[in-house]
C-alpha cells in the first residue's frame, strides 16, 4: 500500500501534471546543506569550463603552447620555480616537461572531462529510455529479448569493451566524441532498467488505465501518461550516472587510450603525471583534487535530489535495497509492478565502481 | 532445485555464444584489416595474400567465425604451405606480433590479477562489510553521519587516484615501502606481499565504500522485516536477532555483488595495474589496443566477459541457495 504511495510519489514528483510537487521537490532540496554545497561547486565547476577560452585569455596564456624556459632540462623538465613554476603569468605553474601552462590545461581539460561525461551521460539516458519504453510497452517476447539484452549489456565488463573498442576507430576521429559514444552505447542497460521497471509499475496504475478506456491508442498512452511519469527517476538516475561517466573518461584518457595531447583532459594530465609525482607534486595533486570535487559534489547532489523526491523511501533506506545491484536477474524481479520502483531506480542509479 | 541450476547452466552457455559471436562481429567486421597490421609496414600483393590465407580472414566472416569456435574446442592449424603455426585447444587466436598463442599470453598473466583481486577482496570484506554493519547497528548516531559521509568520498574517488596518493605519501614522501614491483609469489612470499599491500589498498578502498553502503541498506532492510519483529516479540536479545537471524539475510546480496566483482577484476584490474605498473591483464589488452593486435585484443575481451558470465551464473547459484524463493521464481 505505502509502495503504490512511494511511487505515485516519484512518478509524480517532476511530472508536468503537478507543478506544486516541482516546488516541493525543490523545497526539500534547498533545505539539505550538503545537496545546496554541492550545487554550488558544480555550478562553479561548469562556468570554470564554458569560460575556459576568457579565462585562459586573461591569464594571457593557451594551453598548447611550449615554453620549454620555464623548465630545468638539467633535470629532465621539471619545472624551475616553487609549485611547479607558480608565477604571475602562470598561475598554476607549467606542465612539467614542455612547459604548456597548467591553469589553461587545467580549464580546457574541465570542458573535455564535463563535455564527455554530460555527453555520455544523454546518450546512455536516451537509448536506456527507448529501449526500457519498448521493454515495458512491447509484448512479452519483446520484453524477455530486451531485458536479456539489459542482463548482457550491464554483465560486460565495461572498462575492457571500452579499452577494446577504441582500438578499432580510425585514428582521424575527435577522440572526446569518440570517448563520448563509447561510454554512452556500453551503458544503456542500468537506465533501461530503471525505465522498464517505471513503466512497468506505471501502466497498472488506475490513470493510466483512465486513460486506455478512454480511447487513447497506444502511442498516445506512452507519450502523455507514461513518459512525464519517467522524468523524475531518469533525472536522478542521469545526475548519479554523471559523476561515474567523469570518472570512465579520467580513467580511459588515464590509461592512453582516450584523449590524447596536445587536448587535455584532467584524466590525461594525470596519465603524463605518474612520471613526474615524485618532482612536481603539485602537477599531479592538481588534476586530481579537480576530479575528486567534481565526483564527488555531483554524487553529494544526485543523492540529495534523489532523496529531495522521495523522502519516505529515503529516510527508510537512503540509499539502495537488498534486490538490485547485486545480480541482474533479481533486479528484473523487482521490476514487477509494486515492487517498489524507487528502490530500484535508486539502486541501479548507485555508482558502480569503475575498477575493474 | 537441479531445474534450476539445470536452466541457470544452459543460459549461460546461450549467453557466452551470443558473447563470442558479438565480440568477433565487433572486432572482425570493421574497415581495417588485419592482415596488413599483422604483416607490418611495407607489405604488398602476394604477401598479404599468403598472411590473409594464414589468418583466415580471405574467408567470409561466419566462416571466421566458425573457425574460431571449432579452435577453442579442438585447436588450430593457422595454414601457410609450409609455414603452418599450430594453436593447441583451447584456441583463443594467434598473436602473430607476438607470435605467440593468446592463451599463453593470458596465463602468463592471470596470477598478477589473482593476487591483486584476492588480496583486495580480504581488505574490502573485512572493512567494507564492517563499516556498513556498524553504520546499520548505530542508527542516527555521529558515527553513521561520520560512516555515511567517508563511504561517499571513498566511492568518489577514481581508484587510479588512490593508488597514485598512496604511492606519493608511502613511496615517495615517507619511504616505508619499496615502488611496487610485482614479484611472484613462489619466489618470494614476503616480498610478493610487500608489493602488493599498496595496490590492494587502492583497490580496496573504493570496493570498500560500495559495500559499506550495500550493506548498511541491506541490514537496515532486512531490521525492518516481519520475521525480525518478531524475534523482537519474544524478547529474543538484540545481539542474537542480529547475529542469528538478520545477518544472514543482509548479506546474501553482499556475496552476490562480491562473486561479480571478483569475476570482473579476475578479466583485469587495468586502471590499478597501469598505476602500479603491473603487467596483468589489463596492460596487455591495453598494450594489444595501442598496436592494434587484434586476436590478443579478442582473446582478453572474451576472457574477461567469461569471467564476468561465469561469475553472474555462481552469484544467481549461490543467491539461489541462500534464498531458495529465487529458484522457484
Amino acid at each position: 500500500m505505502s509502495e503504490t504511495a512511494t511511487v505515485l510519489d516519484t512518478a509524480t514528483a517532476a511530472g508536468a501534471a503537478e507543478p506544486r510537487r516541482r516546488g516541493r521537490v525543490w523545497q526539500r532540496l534547498r533545505r539539505n546543506r550538503a545537496a545546496m554545497a554541492a550545487l554550488a561547486v558544480v555550478a562553479l565547476l561548469v562556468l570554470f569550463a564554458l569560460a575556459a577560452p576568457l579565462l585562459s585569455a586573461l591569464e594571457g596564456q593557451d594551453p598548447t603552447t611550449f615554453h620549454s624556459d620555464l623548465v630545468d632540462s638539467a633535470t629532465g623538465g621539471v619545472p624551475t620555480g616553487s609549485f611547479g613554476g607558480v608565477s604571475a603569468d602562470h598561475w598554476l605553474g607549467v606542465e612539467p616537461g614542455n612547459g604548456r601552462d597548467v591553469f589553461a590545461r587545467l580549464a580546457h581539460g574541465a570542458r573535455v572531462s564535463l563535455g564527455v561525461a554530460v555527453g555520455a551521460t544523454l546518450v546512455q539516458v536516451a537509448l536506456g529510455t527507448l529501449v526500457g519504453l519498448a521493454a515495458g510497452l512491447g509484448n512479452r517476447l519483446a520484453d524477455t529479448v530486451l531485458s536479456r539484452a539489459m542482463d548482457l549489456v550491464i554483465a560486460f565488463p565495461e572498462l575492457v569493451f571500452a579499452i577494446a573498442l577504441m582500438a578499432i576507430v580510425p585514428e582521424g576521429f575527435p577522440r572526446p566524441v569518440l570517448l563520448m559514444l563509447v561510454i554512452g552505447v556500453l551503458g544503456w542497460g542500468a537506465p533501461a532498467r530503471v525505465v522498464r521497471a517505471q513503466v512497468l509499475s506505471l501502466r497498472g496504475l488506475d490513470y493510466v488505465a483512465a486513460a486506455r478506456l478512454g480511447g487513447s491508442g497506444r502511442w498516445r498512452v506512452a507519450r502523455r501518461e507514461i513518459l512525464p511519469g519517467l522524468a523524475a527517476p531518469v533525472i536522478t538516475f542521469a545526475l548519479l550516472r554523471l559523476p561515474v561517466n567523469v570518472a570512465s573518461e579520467a580513467g580511459l584518457s588515464f590509461l592512453g587510450v582516450g584523449v590524447r595531447p596536445p587536448s587535455s583532459s584532467w584524466g590525461q594530465m594525470l596519465s603524463t603525471a605518474t612520471t613526474w609525482y615524485e618532482t612536481d607534486p603539485t602537477y599531479v595533486l592538481l588534476p586530481a583534487g579537480l576530479l575528486f570535487v567534481t565526483v564527488l559534489a555531483f554524487t553529494v547532489l544526485g543523492d540529495g535530489l534523489r532523496t529531495a523526491l522521495d523522502p519516505r523511501a529515503a529516510s527508510r533506506l537512503r540509499a539502495g535495497t537488498r534486490r538490485g545491484n547485486a545480480a541482474p536477474r533479481r533486479a528484473a524481479s523487482a521490476a514487477r509492478p509494486g515492487a517498489g520502483v524507487p528502490a530500484a531506480a535508486a539502486d541501479a542509479a548507485t555508482p558502480p565502481r569503475t575498477e575493474d | 532445485m537441479l531445474r534450476f541450476l539445470l536452466r541457470r547452466s544452459v543460459s549461460t552457455v546461450l549467453v557466452l555464444l551470443v558473447l563470442s559471436a558479438v565480440v568477433f562481429t565487433l572486432f572482425y567486421a570493421t574497415p581495417g584489416d588485419p592482415a596488413i597490421l599483422a604483416c607490418g609496414k611495407g607489405c604488398d600483393g602476394d604477401r598479404l595474400a599468403v598472411v590473409r590465407h594464414k589468418l583466415g580472414t580471405d574467408l567470409p566472416l561466419w566462416d571466421q567465425y566458425w573457425h574460431f569456435l571449432r579452435g577453442l574446442v579442438a585447436g588450430r592449424d593457422y595454414d601457410a604451405g609450409a609455414d603452418t603455426t599450430h594453436c593447441a585447444a583451447p584456441c583463443f587466436g594467434y598473436s602473430f606480433q607476438y607470435d605467440q598463442p593468446v592463451l599463453g599470453m593470458i596465463t602468463a598473466r592471470l596470477p598478477v590479477d589473482v593476487s591483486l583481486t584476492l588480496g583486495a577482496m580480504v581488505i574490502w570484506m573485512v572493512v567494507g562489510v564492517g563499516t556498513g554493519l556498524l553504520s546499520a547497528l548505530r542508527r542516527g548516531g555521529a558515527t553513521e553521519r561520520l560512516l555515511t559521509g567517508l563511504t561517499l568520498a571513498g566511492m568518489s574517488t577514481p581508484v587510479f587516484l588512490i593508488g597514485l596518493l598512496l604511492m606519493m605519501a608511502f613511496c615517495s614522501w615517507l619511504g616505508w615501502l619499496p615502488f611496487p614491483q610485482y614479484t611472484p609469489i613462489a619466489d618470494d612470499p614476503a616480498r610478493w606481499a610487500a608489493n602488493l599491500v599498496l595496490p590492494w589498498l587502492s583497490l580496496a578502498l573504493i570496493s570498500a565504500a560500495a559495500y559499506a553502503r550495500m550493506t548498511r541498506s541491506s541490514m537496515l532492510e532486512t531490521l525492518a522485516e516481519d520475521h525480525i519483529r518478531t524475534g523482537r516479540a519474544y524478547g529474543l536479545p538484540e545481539r542474537r536477532i542480529v547475529a542469528g537471524h538478520a545477518l544472514r539475510g543482509a548479506l546474501t546480496p553482499v556475496i552476490t555483488l562480491l562473486a561479480i566483482d571478483v569475476g570482473g577484476m579476475l578479466g583485469g584490474a587495468t586502471l590499478t595495474e597501469t598505476v602500479f605498473g603491473f603487467d596483468g591483464l589489463g596492460r596487455l589488452l591495453v598494450n594489444a589496443v595501442n598496436h592494434i593486435d587484434l586476436p590478443v585484443v579478442v582473446g582478453v575481451t572474451l576472457f574477461a566477459a567469461f569471467f564476468i558470465v561465469i561469475a553472474n551464473a555462481v552469484a544467481d547459484v549461490l543467491y539461489a541457495v541462500a534464498d531458495p524463493r529465487v529458484a522457484l521464481a
